[in-house]
């Protein structure tokens, strides 16, 4: 997101905080929200994709609000009033098409108006043969999760995004000159993925609550947080947008601002300042000195926590103006005195989320085994299987592999050192300046230990990380 | 009324600020982290491509030359001072800076009058003999005891006086140096960036200091890589089949008309440079040997228009007792690259062997 656009969302939801707090707020936010995400998408080399993708994360949201949500509330009148708002945002914004000039909601001219028309009857169709498999609702249930996640596989696969573009290219007869692993640039769909995947998960073990269509969209694409999070619990999300709102009364709109403020000062001065300097593909076989090389990587370890933290802080300040409190991301994580607590406050809401739907449930069924592998090889299993997957969200590389061994690897060396000396360092550790000097240098290695793994997420290919690797301890 | 008072206060604040900013202008370009926690470059920041080439191209003067190692280096007793002055041949467009005249003057360890020769390269990529005034007017700051001009016809024309950038942006500087040089310039020439009082301002500087700033952050990378420009694998090489054109600028043959050449900047500089020793050198160009080269010796010059030229600069130098050297043909058309000015590494190398007597001969 760009400056602009950001200081655009903050002045929607500051209108819309002032303005709409109360009658109307939650279709203000919804309609919003559709228009943001057709908005931030950014123009894609196939035709008419950057119309599409949008159009597609609110069919796959509505097919699974469809089959997450109790019957009685699939055919309440609301929720086809829900339907039909978004429907018409969609034909709407597709009509801009017909303006003497450049739609600005658009990254580029929509699609014909028929072409949207035929399929929008064909969603249709396809949906009223799904509301006739109600008694087939929880397979349907994991089928969306494999979708997504089949989904979540051919976006950060670089060879199967290849693949899926020539073979788009192909049917559209566009030019095969020019595929690319990146034409299928789907903004949000990772978060998207994520907040499905958790209602669809919490569905099955009957924990969702009952929300309508508005309320399950707007969770969804929920326009502060569409980009880059956090990842909030629909339910915490929801009890914020039920709530009858308080007026944006001073000290709300004081945190609020700060909040904004701060986050834009970190994202577009200081991280956007830092990357000049970071680590990357092509200063990392450029730099002549192991000292030289140090500072670029300190560089990127400081540029990626201050423009991921920044954008939680615009989402968080953001969301507060419309009177709804996202869930923090990031709790000065490089100052954390061990790996465990680095990632308990690294994207919390993303770690989160893989314990409650990943870690915990696989550990569950580790121990359920008749004859249960012994813990430290369960602890080893289940923690870098954790790490391998977050490694493999940000994109299905050997690089990002490489950096989620390296944390799981992390973790479980983290874990088995911590279980044999937590006596010993507790016995040593009786005075306040032993205390300081034992969390000073933890936070010391464990800083240093997370900047060392940026280089697998920083780099693309594995051989140059090596070198970096090499440089950084003069061997190279 | 809590939150419109800290607004309220802001934006108070916030005039303040910019108002002190018109009345004090600060010359922020002052403050560098070359030369103190960088090191200094080794010739004027330009770049058109910042991300890869480390490097960016500004109009603050202060910021430029707070940037190059000159600013940093102490002069000592036996050092004799040689500033080269000139276009992007003299900056070294495609070159290392260990590939330039420069240093490739540096690596040679001459000396001259005893001391031991050193060169910094105040060259900067735009060909214009007021711009380069301009530059030296700055670099006299630091005590060289011989400049080195090196210049070509293309500089000469009154029209491309200001067309360089860093002339249009500089104009106070420009107009100091009419009045205490005698510089011909015309302070209504469309030309000129025009500043109002908002562009005084901190808003209006915006885009100069983030330059300023952004200037440091590549001296990280400057430092940590040691590259300064973009070094393509492949670039187009310099024209050498030329079109029929007896054209050059707006001159016709059969007469350069001087009257239309910059010959008061190149007087200026003299003056400029005072006591200082100052070496006019008529540059190396290719001489191409392809179509038309009859009529042209390259892309930039008709012959006869070149031959006027360098007839006339012999003729000024022996007037006005200038030091003057042509080496217009010192290097041969195989070492240019992508310009007919624009030298090889080895063509540098036959460049410095021709100066290098030059500037060991000279002492004040």
């Amino acid at each position: 997101m760009t400056i602009v656009q950001v200081l655009i969302v903050a002045a929607a939801a500051l209108f819309l905080g002032l303005f709409m707090r109360e009658r109307g707020r939650l279709y203000f936010l919804l309609i919003t929200s559709i228009i943001v995400i057709f908005w931030l998408q950014p123009a894609l080399p196939l035709r008419g994709f950057d119309f599409w993708l949008p159009t597609a994360t609110l069919v796959i949201i509505v097919f699974n609000w469809y089959i997450t949500a109790p019957e009685e509330l699939h055919h309440e009148k609301k929720n086809w009033v829900t339907l039909s708002i978004l429907i018409g945002a969609v034909l709407l914004l597709n009509l801009s098409r017909f303006l003497p000039f450049d739609s600005i909601l658009t990254p580029s001219r929509p699609p014909q108006t028929e072409t949207l028309l035929i399929a929008l009857a064909c969603l249709g169709l396809l949906f009223f043969f799904i509301t006739r498999l109600n008694r087939f609702n929880a397979a349907l249930l994991s089928i969306s999760i494999i979708g997504l996640i089949a989904f979540f596989l051919v976006l950060k696969v670089p060879a199967l995004a290849y693949w899926v573009s020539y073979g788009i290219r192909s049917l559209t007869h566009q030019s095969l000159a020019e595929v690319k692993g990146t034409d299928l640039r789907w903004l949000g769909f990772s978060y998207i993925a994520f907040r499905i995947i958790h209602t669809l998960r919490d569905r099955q073990m009957g924990r969702l609550p009952a929300v309508n269509l508005a309320e399950y969209v707007t969770y969804i694409i929920f326009f502060p947080a569409f980009v880059a999070g956090p990842i909030d619990r629909i339910e915490h999300f929801i009890k914020d947008l039920r709530q009858p709102a308080a007026a944006l009364g001073n000290d709300e709109l004081l945190v609020a601002g700060q909040r904004l403020m701060v986050g834009l000062f970190k994202k577009f001065v200081v991280a956007d300042a830092l990357a000049l300097i970071a680590l990357n593909d092509t200063n990392a076989l450029q730099v002549r000195t192991t000292g030289w090389m140090w500072i670029l990587l300190y560089a990127y370890a400081f540029q990626i926590y201050f423009d991921f933290s920044g954008y939680t802080d615009i989402a968080i300040g953001t969301s507060r103006l419309l009177g709804i409190r996202l869930p923090e991301n990031f709790s000065a994580p490089y100052q954390k005195p061990n790996l465990t607590q680095f990632w308990n406050n690294w994207h919390m809401t993303l770690t989160q989320w893989f314990r409650a739907y990943f870690f915990n449930p696989v550990t569950r069924w580790l121990r359920s085994w008749e004859k249960p592998l012994p813990a430290t090889v369960m602890i080893a299993l289940t923690q870098i299987a954790t790490m391998l997957l977050i490694g493999f969200w940000h994109g299905v590389t050997w690089n990002f592999a490489l950096w989620g061994l390296w944390h799981g690897v992390g973790l479980f060396i983290h874990n088995r050192w911590s279980d044999m000396t937590r006596v010993r360092a507790a016995e040593w550790a009786t005075t306040p300046f032993r205390k300081t000097a034992l969390n000073v240098s933890g936070v010391f290695l464990t800083f240093n230990f997370v900047a060392l793994g940026w280089i697998f997420f920083a780099l693309s290919a594995t051989s140059v990380s090596w070198q970096v690797f090499l440089k950084l301890f003069g061997l190279h | 009324m809590k939150t419109l008072n800290i607004i309220l206060k802001g934006l108070s604040l916030f005039i303040i600020l910019n108002i002190l900013f018109v009345i004090l202008q600060p010359g922020i370009g002052q403050v560098s982290a070359y030369n103190y926690i960088l090191p200094g470059r080794e010739r004027l920041p330009f770049g058109e491509n910042s991300a890869k080439a480390y490097n960016l191209s500004l109009f603050d003067l202060d910021a430029m030359f707070a940037s190059h190692e000159i600013n940093g280096a102490q002069k000592s007793a036996d050092e004799f001072r040689v500033i080269l002055i000139g276009d992007s041949s003299v900056w070294g467009t495609l070159l290392k800076p260990e590939e330039t005249l420069a240093g490739q003057l540096n690596s040679s360890n001459i000396t001259a009058c005893g001391k031991n020769v050193r060169v910094y390269n105040l060259g900067y990529p735009t060909i214009s003999l007021t711009k380069d005034v301009l530059l030296l007017s700055r670099g006299m700051k630091y005590q060289p005891d011989l400049v080195l001009w090196l210049t070509t016809l293309e500089a000469f024309p009154l029209e491309k006086q200001v067309a360089s950038p860093l002339v249009a942006n500089n104009k106070d500087s420009l107009l100091r140096l009419a009045g205490s040089f005698g510089l011909r310039v015309d302070p209504n020439d469309p030309a000129f960036a025009t500043q109002n009082i908002w562009d005084r301002t901190l808003i209006g500087r915006q885009r100069a200091l983030a330059d300023v700033f952004r200037l440091q952050l590549y001296g990280v990378m400057w430092a940590a890589t040691g590259i300064d420009q973009v070094y393509p694998s492949d670039y187009s090489k310099a024209q050498i089949d030329l079109d029929a054109d007896q054209k050059f600028h707006s001159f016709e043959p059969p007469v350069l008309d001087e009257s239309s050449l910059a010959m008061n900047a190149l007087e200026t500089g003299i003056k400029v440079a005072g006591s200082t020793p100052i070496v006019i050198v008529n540059e190396p160009m290719l001489i191409s040997n392809g179509k038309n080269s009859d009529i042209r010796y390259n892309f930039f010059y008709p012959r006869w228009a070149y031959d006027q030229y360098r007839a006339l600069m012999t003729e000024q130098s022996l007037n006005h007792h200038w030091t003057y050297v042509d080496l217009w043909d010192a290097v041969s058309a195989n070492e240019f690259t992508n310009s007919a000015i624009h030298l090889t590494p080895l063509g540098e190398t036959q460049l410095a062997e021709k100066i290098t007597p030059i500037v060991t001969a000279a002492c004040k």
